[in-house]
């Protein structure tokens, strides 16, 4: 009798509980080295969420290939928010199904990349190849890992930041695309995202040098240690804004816009610039950034916009069908 | 490989009074160690590697990869994807092997085709198929939008690709047996004055039912084990819409190796269970079928 009254006054309890505070879940649809750092993220906001409005936040996430989760996202996966590779499979989300409006980066600061990273070599312990600046990945016998520039956003960055360095050195984009080209014969395994190609460059001890995600590479060192697998730092290379954006029409649907708004807008404040470099990404505010400067390497970062007129331009000439990676690709 | 032992020796001219297995005791003791050492190497070494990596940081670690909501939620999907993906196709497979093997019809040979498409076409294409028919940007996809009904990137969508991809299975096994067994007892029972429902459950069913169990635990394998149809349709939702090849490729991605080999274990477990189950059917069916036509 006692059992069953307080089974019943737990039940009421946790109607009334419900009742009062919303269960709300989002689903945060993002690329693949950010796993980690999302993991943490979530519950983080939750936290914050639950302090501020009493209700309790469960974000479910999905990670793969940044183009390939955009297309997933366009095909009717139904995220609250991307966080992708790159502003261009954002931008696809606009120009193929309309599920943003096209000035979606506007939105929030700093072109809606909250945090950002870049593209290093990760080599084999000792380096025995030699391995110091982008030249050495044409030469001939040096197997490169990268993944593939049409289904991954962090492909696009290494392909753009091999561009940049051969235009500035050769001096020409024709000069440069010779030199890609060179560079791509050297690829031994071409993943369809970057975290295949990590595994493909760890685990199953493929290739010579690895070009990957800053944070990428320092996560596989946290993994396997500094010495079996040191970073290289190129000369120059690409300043990586991975962006992020609420999907509007899914949570114009779900009714969930204020707190996907919300969830994005929070990755801004200290505790999630804090964690950003944690998990070595550059944080973008100036007191995480102070702090983790030692972390990372030092190394001259252009911006997408200033050498390549901004990703939809980037993606015109380089990355779509026809563009300049079908032609070198094509064998 | 003793087939192969025996049309040896037979295809040997004219000793056809000789045994099979009067071929030289070496030349037996090799095929056997061949076919042995290629089993180890090829099945038996990556079974075991996938149970020693699973028990590599020890029991404890092994039995919390089970406990964390995600894998569970993963093994849960598996199992309910299985569950109606496997009688789905039972009834089906029941159904076209019985019109297939009893009734002749124009158009029988593009049905048998047709059954077995889902071998023919790569998982990927299977999966990119329904993401063509109900995804956002697909024929249906606008409409199920507008109604909020949800198929792929959720549980509706991976139970169809999984049923696609293990179509043929059950069919497939039963066509041939049918039409070895031919019509006479179906037509006998019609003679007696049996209905149609009769002759079914009471003349059909008993005499496929091992050919139809045989079916079944193929189908099942594969449904629980599809990787390819299934990762084009999940959209890879954590705790969501992951079976559990998907879990296990994302454990493994995180290098998380002992949980990624803890849930493979797990699949294997199930695949063995199977492999069991079959050679008893194998076993149970030799015995029915020599005891049936002395």
């Amino acid at each position: 009798m006692t059992f069953k009254s307080l089974l019943s006054a737990a039940l009421v309890l946790a109607v009334a509980g419900s009742a009062a505070a919303k269960n709300i879940e989002l689903l945060n649809v993002s690329y693949d080295p950010t796993r980690e750092f999302y993991v943490d993220y979530n519950a983080a906001f939750a936290r914050h969420w639950k302090a501020k409005s009493g209700d309790t936040v469960v974000v479910k996430q999905s990670h793969g290939g940044s183009g390939r989760q955009a297309r997933s996202v366009i095909d009717g996966l139904q995220a609250d928010v991307v966080t992708l590779a790159l502003a261009g499979d954002v931008d696809a989300l606009h120009d193929v199904a309309k599920l943003i409006p096209a000035d979606w980066n506007k939105r929030l600061p700093q072109n809606s990349a909250p945090y950002t990273s870049t593209i290093v070599f990760v080599v084999r312990e000792g380096n025995p190849k030699g391995i110091r600046d982008w030249d050495d990945l044409v030469k001939p016998g040096v197997t490169v890992i990268t993944p593939n520039p049409k289904t991954s956003g962090g492909a696009q960055w290494n392909y753009l930041a091999a561009w940049e360095f051969a235009r500035r050195k050769y001096g020409s984009d024709e000069k440069a695309k010779e030199f890609v080209k060179a560079l791509y014969k050297n690829v031994a395994v071409l993943d369809s995202g970057a975290r295949g190609s990590t595994t493909t460059f760890v685990q199953r001890g493929i290739g010579d040098v690895f070009l990957s995600w800053e944070n990428e590479a320092f996560l596989a060192q946290k993994e396997f240690g500094k010495a079996k697998f040191p970073i290289v730092a190129p000369s120059v290379s690409i300043l990586a804004e991975p962006s992020v954006s609420v999907v509007d029409k899914v949570v114009k649907k779900k009714g969930t816009e204020a707190v996907a708004k919300a969830y994005l807008e929070y990755l801004y404040s200290d505790e999630a610039q804090d964690l950003a470099g944690k998990h070595f990404y550059r944080p973008r505010s100036a007191a995480a950034a102070a702090k983790y400067r030692g972390q990372f390497l030092k190394i001259e970062l252009f911006t997408i916009d200033e050498k390549f007129g901004g990703w939809a331009n980037a993606k015109k000439v380089h990355f779509a069908d026809g563009g300049t990676f079908d032609q070198i690709y094509a064998r | 490989m003793s087939a192969v032992v025996t049309s040896l020796s037979a295809g040997s001219g004219g000793h056809v009074a000789r045994r099979a297995t009067q071929d030289p005791v070496w030349v037996r003791w090799l095929l056997t160690a061949i076919a042995l050492g290629f089993l180890a190497c090829f099945l038996l070494l990556p079974l075991a590697a996938v149970f020693a990596e699973a028990f590599r940081k020890g029991a404890a670690t092994y039995f919390a990869s089970f406990r964390d909501p995600d894998a569970l939620a993963a093994i849960r999907l598996t199992l309910f994807t299985a569950a109606v993906a496997v009688p789905a196709n039972v009834v089906f497979g029941v159904a076209a092997a019985w019109c297939i093997a009893k009734f002749n019809f124009p158009g029988k040979s593009v049905l048998i085709t047709l059954i077995d498409l889902p071998f023919a076409v790569s998982p990927v294409i299977s999966g990119l198929i329904y993401v063509l028919m109900f995804g956002a940007q697909g024929w249906f996809g606008p409409w199920l939008m507008e109604h909020d009904i949800k198929i792929i990137f959720a549980v509706p969508g991976i139970v169809l690709a999984t049923t696609f991809v293990t179509f043929p299975f059950v069919a497939r096994e039963l066509i041939p047996l049918m039409q070895a067994q031919g019509n006479d007892e179906e037509y006998a029972a019609v003679t007696l004055g049996a209905s149609g429902w009769q002759i079914f459950w009471r003349v059909t069913l008993p005499n496929i039912k091992w050919g139809l169990f045989y079916g079944i635990i193929l189908c099942n394998a594969r449904a629980m084990g599809e990787f390819g149809a299934v990762s084009v349709v999940s959209g890879h939702i954590r705790g969501e819409t992951n079976t559990m090849p998907l879990h296990i490729e994302i454990l493994y991605n995180e290098y998380n190796f002992a949980a990624a080999f803890a849930v493979a274990s797990l699949l294997a477990l199930l695949a063995l269970v199977t492999l069991v189950l079959k050679s008893v059917v194998e076993w149970r069916h030799a015995q029915a079928h020599g005891s049936g036509t002395p």
